[in-house]
């Protein structure tokens, strides 16, 4: 018997597993997560992979949880430890009171184990080498004889996974049979020699309702389908290439003409990211909705571009599926860590329209939003995802569209209002919100056209570099910056029962750590509004929430704090006012993080509990 | 350069052609390179070309690099627009133009530092891609706008006007182009214009990536003894391989030639073109032969012109990608837009 009390829980654990990269465990790991979510538990996974394609080691984390928490917990109750490399730090990672369940075919000494956990011996090895015979087989079915024995050990219903099988190979039917056989090899294996089930159970319940279970990467692509983005240009990066991915998957299936087969689409895999955003900027002054997806070095790579874009306003989608920087960094761990070098993205003034979706949902919201801010301002529009939201599998609301929406293309001159003699000035403010009217190529035999550059020109765009044309036109656009305030997305505010004097300001993956820890800070006894900023430039409530609390914490995963910099700078707020929570290991943030964080700041600022819980 | 405004009027019987538009419709401002650039007199093909081919002219996107040559198309089809793009980079801008609109003539002006030093890699991809465009890159081997540094194109133990001799390689954007599949490649000379204008007029009759390499002696720079780029030098130096008449599908045949010395090509758009050979070994078909007819030459120190290589019936980058007939631009939410319905669909298979 284990040292410590063997954990007991229904539906609230986190199951982590311990593979090796390129081993095949992947397909039989998300299995597993499909039938907790089928289960009616709301399921939060997380692929946790190395830069490599196989052979080292990567871990898949599943957090079950009734009460819904989608974000990371953080600690391991039930390791299945199926890496010997990682073993020992595998198994220092489970919470006093937690399981092992490892490979027993070859015995370890005692002394690679812990008291104070239950170990569960399955010679998976031994079975594999026993029921077959080829070498590829005996890997792949190892994974889903391990499901087997999870389905006995946690109580799930068998026929939940079966049904998974049934549909994951759909089309190759001969694959479901020896799935199903290996999961009940596993699965009776445990049942004739372990005790089951374990203390971590899962049973039927109804809290998934109506969602979806969906990568960030896929909802963001998706977006850009619906948004009506027809040319893509992008190049290989993690974590991004999913999302061009997931756009020609979608394209071929949604954008491909029925009677002449031909595509209402073009994607292009470029050499390079230089040539990915001049490929969108190029389609964008043509008058094609365009983007490109990438990551911090991509951005990096594509500054002198954005800065044309933005200086000759030239509408663009950029999806930045943010990863550990700088340089190469931690190029399979996620962060928030591109904001100021999106926000100020190329050399000389620029800023540039950001956007923060917390979920796939929102990545898919936003993803299609992005296209008519982009031809509304005609500028670079960045929806800024990260790791944790675009590469896993998120539980969140099903996607939406309303079918009366049309799309916003934004100022543009036709040929009509040309041939009917309206003035026509590339960079004149005729409204007075900073944004000009523009012509497509083509347009018009004799008006019309004009010449874009990266040089000044004044507002009928001719070449000047008269001082005061320069300014004039930077003012406007900073006067075009001040319009997209009311047009992104605004911040979402939701305050504690009570009044209080602490804020805290969170945005994109953070939401659903965020949303646990606040129940947990609450608890400690603390009570403090929350405003999910959702977008750059900030709405004006960003200001008003900051100036009705003493202090505000900004809670941010990088290093620097970079969303509280674009606050103190673009609101004009004294920093002292804001303080960073900051985490950047790589690994998405737990609510647990957040509460100790806030809840110890107050406690050393010697605030006085408004509520003590005892 | 002049400081002198253009007129506006013309004389009433200038000649027009089948869309009643004169040579100054092609026009665009005043040149603000210097007196006597080579780079004017292509400007001046250019305005030729269009004139004679009787494109309208707010159907072309120039888009161009940075430098001397990036400035041209302004000077050049008013009625067009234009783009002024970044460094190296109108390759790539350009292809992204004619995705999102496969109807307009889409025509790259480049030079050699902006293709061939910094743009390198851009000028590679756009030719291996196929993208629809005549590529332009008027090449004086040097940097006119910041006062004459060498660039890629400029030949070994050649002088610059300082006095310093290029040690580094030359880098030759014609047997680069054959080599990275472009379906329609040429050398000219800016100084030629009888063999400047047809060539320009069938690359644009020619779909497909179209590349011409236009040597543009520098006045300023590059046009000194010791410049393997300066007129004397180009004229001394020019083996033609042939002469070319574009006869548009629309135009008879009138031309009389020598029988046995012309080569008729028919292309895509069902122009033209009649070739009066020079050198009678000579195959425009045979992409290996001409880099081979290149460097025999080049070794000798000779500078081929003309027509180099023509595929007849080259896919270009709408064919490899089967796009739509319609530009993608002018789709709208009823063509692009899948709806809720299909949205429904897509939720269900992720529960």
């Amino acid at each position: 018997m284990p040292t410590a009390n063997p954990i007991s829980s229904v539906n609230d654990f986190v199951v982590r597993f311990a593979n090796v990269n390129g081993s095949g465990s992947a397909s039989a790991n998300e299995m597993f997560a499909r039938a907790v979510m089928r289960m009616g538990i709301p399921v939060a996974p997380r692929n946790i992979f190395p830069s490599n394609i196989q052979g080292l080691p990567t871990w898949y984390e599943v957090r079950v949880s009734e009460a819904g928490h989608l974000g990371a917990r953080g600690g391991t109750d039930l390791m299945v430890a199926m890496n010997p490399q990682t073993f020992d730090k595998d198994i220092a990672g489970i919470e006093p009171g937690g399981y092992l369940l490892y490979d027993s075919t070859k015995p370890l000494p005692a002394s690679k184990f812990r008291p104070d956990i239950t170990v569960i011996g399955i010679p998976l090895t031994a079975i594999c080498n026993r029921e077959y015979t080829d070498p590829r087989q005996r890997q792949l079915f190892k994974n889903i004889i391990y499901i087997g024995a999870l389905t006995a050990l946690l109580d799930m219903d068998a026929k939940v996974v079966e049904q998974l099988i049934g549909e994951q190979y759909k089309g190759k039917d001969k694959l479901i049979e020896p799935n199903v056989k290996a999961l009940h090899i596993g699965r009776d294996y445990a049942i004739l020699n372990l005790q089951c089930p374990i203390g971590l159970r899962l049973k039927k319940a109804d809290k998934v309702g109506d969602r979806i279970f969906i990568e960030g990467n896929s909802a963001a692509a998706l977006g850009a389908v619906y948004g009506g983005a027809t040319v893509c240009a992008w190049y290989p990066i993690t974590p991004s290439s999913s999302l061009a991915d997931a756009f020609t998957r979608h394209c071929a299936k949604l954008r491909v003409d029925p009677e002449t087969k031909k595509a209402k689409y073009a994607i292009i895999q470029a050499e390079d990211e230089l040539a990915s955003i001049g490929m969108v900027i190029g389609a964008g002054w043509n008058g094609a909705r365009a983007f490109t997806a990438t990551s911090g070095p991509g951005i990096s790579l594509m500054q002198e571009f954005i800065g044309l874009a933005y200086f000759a306003e030239i509408p663009a989608v950029l999806f930045d599926v943010q990863r550990a920087g700088p340089s190469t960094g931690m190029p399979t761990r996620t962060q928030q860590c591109d904001i100021l070098s999106c926000a100020y993205a190329s050399h000389g003034d620029t800023k540039h329209v950001l956007l923060f979706p917390e979920d796939p949902a929102e990545a898919f919201d936003f993803g299609a939003l992005a296209f008519d801010l982009a031809d509304r301002l005609q500028t670079p529009i960045f929806v800024m995802l990260d790791l944790d939201i675009g590469m896993n599998h998120r539980l969140c609301r099903p996607l939406a569209w309303d079918d009366f929406k049309k799309y916003d293309r934004g100022k543009v001159m036709t040929a009509e209002e040309l041939e009917a003699g309206k003035d026509f000035g590339r960079y004149l403010d005729v409204d007075g919100d900073g944004i000009p009217y523009r012509t497509y190529p083509g347009t018009h035999p004799s008006k019309g056209s004009f010449f874009t550059r990266g040089t000044s020109r004044d507002q009928y765009a001719k070449y000047t570099e008269e001082g005061g044309a320069y300014v004039d036109n930077m003012q406007r656009l900073l006067r075009k910056f001040d319009t997209a305030k009311d047009l992104v997305p605004r911040p979402l505010q939701a305050n504690a029962g009570k009044l209080t004097k602490y804020g805290v300001i969170y945005f994109g993956s953070t939401a659903p750590a965020m949303d646990e820890a606040i129940h947990m800070i609450e608890a400690r006894g603390h009570t403090l509004d929350r405003l999910r900023v959702r977008a750059f430039p900030f709405h004006s409530s960003v200001n008003s929430f900051v100036a009705g609390h003493d202090f505000v914490f900004v809670i941010e995963q990088n290093r620097d704090a970079q969303l509280r910099s674009l606050i103190v700078n673009e609101c004009g707020i004294d920093p002292v006012r804001l303080v960073p929570i900051l985490h950047y290991d790589g690994t998405p943030i737990t609510a647990r993080f957040i509460a100790k964080a806030i809840g110890d700041h107050l406690d050393k600022l010697k605030v006085k509990p408004m509520k003590v819980v005892s | 350069m002049t400081y002198l405004a253009k007129p506006k009027f013309h004389h009433p019987a200038l000649p027009k052609n089948a869309l009643g538009y004169t040579h100054r419709d092609y026009e665009g401002a005043v040149s603000t390179l210097c007196a006597g650039c080579g780079h004017d007199s292509i400007t001046g093909a250019i305005i030729q070309a269009c004139f004679e081919l009787s494109i309208e002219p707010h159907r072309v996107a120039k888009i161009s690099g940075i430098g001397c040559s990036s400035k041209t198309p302004t000077y050049f089809l008013g009625n067009s627009h234009g783009f002024n793009s970044v460094h190296g980079r109108m390759p790539s801008v350009l292809t992204g133009a004619n995705l999102a609109n496969r109807d307009l003539i889409y025509l790259g002006v480049s030079g050699d530092g902006d293709s061939a030093s910094i743009g390198l890699g851009q000028f590679a991809h756009c030719l291996r891609r196929g993208v629809n465009m005549v590529y332009v890159v008027e090449n004086n081997g040097v940097y006119g706008l910041t006062k004459g540094q060498f660039s890629a194109t400029a030949d070994r133990g050649s002088k610059s006007k300082r006095g310093v001799i290029n040690t580094d390689n030359s880098i030759d954007l014609v047997a680069m182009a054959l080599q990275l599949g472009a379906s329609f490649v040429a050398r000219s000379f800016s100084g030629d214009k009888q063999q400047l204008v047809p060539i320009i007029t069938a690359a644009i009759a020619h779909k497909g990536a179209a590349f011409i390499d236009v040597i543009s002696p520098c006045v300023a720079f590059n046009n000194h003894a010791g410049s393997t780029k300066s007129f004397d030098f180009v004229r001394e130096h020019n083996e033609s391989v042939n002469r070319l008449d574009f006869i548009s599908s629309r135009m008879p045949i009138e031309v009389k030639y020598e029988p046995g010395t012309i080569e008729v090509v028919e292309q895509h758009d069902g122009s033209k073109l009649a070739l009066r050979k020079l050198a009678a070994d000579y195959d425009i078909h045979d992409r290996t032969a001409a880099l081979g007819f290149l460097q025999h030459h080049a070794a000798k120190g000779q500078i081929v012109t003309g027509l180099l290589y023509v595929e007849d019936e080259a896919e270009d980058l709408h064919g490899h990608l089967r796009t739509v007939d319609a530009p993608l631009n002018a789709l709208s939410e009823k063509e692009l837009c899948p709806g809720q319905a299909m949205l429904d669909n897509f939720n269900a298979s992720l529960r």
